[in-house]
């Protein structure tokens, strides 16, 4: 979320750049990423997945159906914005707001793990934590992002991680989803 | 968006757009256990009511505090407005404090413009005289959008005391922008003078006869009768106001059974609305209440969370 501008609703612009993950590579990531989360939970008892728009959404709801694959079980997939939580609210025009979707059995008590695309300041998930303290109390919170390029401002970690992608901070890492995007694949450039 | 809101034609059908999904959005906190988001913290919003009012005072007085932005009231009543001091000095002293947010209602029309143009901060129109009470449009074209799905081609038929109707005014411009047929009805004595050029080029229909335009409305929006105005010979009695202009039992009946009934409130049962219109499971007007916090979020975020762009 950070890496990246707004997404923008013409997705005939063309990623630049090297890339880094192909479908297939995100594919793979995000298997290992829901066998890891089950592995660390011992199965899928009280989780909640819940995606960071945009495309932390279409991600979460990627691990959640490979959770079913594997365990047989629907897990609760739901959205968490934090576009009211934003440090940065100031510096920018106003943003609107993405649908916060809580699924129907709330978080208290939950494992709660929370999926973005693009892991870098931090500040998103900082975001994220107060935005999930104002709906209730899970008893666990995960982090789970598809790519990890650095650069923390804040003391905050992933617990799962499709790839860690060093980079510079000049460098810009561009995430496309089929779900959102017409391509799909992560790039650096 | 624009640095105020003073009236309608200060947004177009994109702000409407933005400002619709913001109250989405801001509409679901409303049923939460903590209803409280950070994004006005540290910002200081004054809501300055010169006129009586219950619910867009405490409607802006609850957003703003749902978005942690600290709110003041100050009425008109017991402020040193009823002093004497001019409207530019009360004004002037509230904004050396540091406010971010204006909200004002006035009974003369075009205060908040004036307003706007003596302080820094951002002046919500609350309601100014006869002329326009911008966010009560917004969260009734809101209302209706919700219940029928898209305005674009409805039917909305807006009834009552027309000449001294700021909401109406604003109504009138918010719904046609959204592609709404609107039609106003009113007693002659209750139409404004010279609304026909107004309304052959806003693209709205106007009509002395209420039994003639409810069979076809998609959404009936009431007026309030203003009390003080019945004794100003604008109709002969309240009795036969009712029986030209209120929304009867009677009416009820030639309504649609999910055609919704709105008011803005406060209603006058029994003269212009009949209890079975206002508590008919068809009627929107508690929607509307609850539609107003979330509008008035939306707009406090809009104009207070960014920087200026």
């Amino acid at each position: 979320m950070c890496a990246q501008p707004e997404p923008d609703a013409n997705a005939d612009v063309h990623p630049e750049g090297r890339t880094v993950l192909d479908s297939r590579d995100i594919a793979r990531a995000l298997t290992r990423i829901a066998h890891e989360i089950l592995e660390r939970n011992k199965g899928a008892a009280d989780l909640v997945l819940l995606g960071i728009p945009s495309r932390g959404v279409p991600l979460a709801r990627r691990v959640g159906e490979r959770i079913r694959d594997v365990e047989g079980v629907d897990v609760p997939v739901g959205a968490l914005d934090i576009t009211m939580y934003r440090d940065d609210l100031r510096r920018h025009p106003a943003r609107s707001p993405h649908p916060t979707q809580v699924p129907p059995g709330g978080i208290d008590g939950k494992t709660v793990v929370l999926v973005d695309d693009v892991l870098y300041s931090g500040r998103t998930v900082r975001a994220a934590l107060d935005a999930l303290n104002d709906l209730g109390r899970p008893d666990v919170v995960r982090l789970a992002v598809l790519v990890d390029r650095g650069h923390r401002e804040l003391p905050i970690r992933a617990d799962h991680v499709g790839k860690n992608l060093p980079s510079a901070r000049t460098e810009r890492v561009m995430v496309r989803l089929a779900d959102t995007d017409d391509v799909e694949g992560v790039w650096i450039g | 968006m624009r640095r105020h809101l003073l009236s309608i034609d200060d947004l177009d059908v994109d702000d409407i757009d933005t400002l619709f999904a913001t109250a989405a959005e801001m509409h679901d906190v409303q049923r939460r256990e903590v209803k409280k988001l950070p994004a006005l913290r540290g910002r200081t919003v004054i809501n300055l009511f010169f006129e009586d009012s219950t619910r867009t005072r405490s409607s802006f007085e609850i957003a703003g505090k749902w978005l942690s932005a600290d709110t003041i009231n100050i009425a008109a009543k017991g402020s040193s407005a009823s002093k004497g001091e001019s409207l530019r000095d009360t004004v002037l002293t509230i904004a050396a404090m540091g406010v971010d947010a204006l909200v004002m209602r006035h009974p003369a029309s075009g205060a908040a413009l004036q307003v706007s143009q003596w302080v820094d901060a951002a002046v919500i129109n609350a309601g100014d005289g006869t002329h326009e009470h911008p966010t009560q449009a917004l969260l009734d074209a809101y209302t209706l959008r919700r219940r029928l799905g898209t305005l674009e081609g409805q039917k909305i038929a807006i009834v009552g005391d027309l000449t001294h109707s700021r909401v109406f005014r604003s109504n009138v411009l918010c719904l046609t922008k959204l592609g709404a047929e609107v039609t106003v009805v009113a007693p002659p004595t209750l139409m404004p003078s010279g609304i026909g050029p107004w309304s052959a080029q806003a693209g709205f229909a106007t009509s002395y006869d209420l039994d003639e335009v409810l069979p076809e409305a998609d959404a009936v929006m009431m007026l309030r009768v203003q009390r003080e105005r019945m004794s100003g010979g604008y109709f002969p009695s309240p009795r036969e106001y009712t029986v030209g202009y209120g929304l009867t039992r009677d009416r009820l009946g030639v309504l649609g059974p999910d055609v919704p009934i709105c008011h803005p409130g406060p209603m006058n049962r029994g003269l212009e609305i009949a209890a079975d219109a206002a508590d008919a499971a068809q009627s929107a007007v508690l929607d509307q209440v609850s539609a107003g916090v979330a509008i008035r979020m939306a707009v406090l975020y809009h104009l207070l969370a960014g920087e200026e762009s």
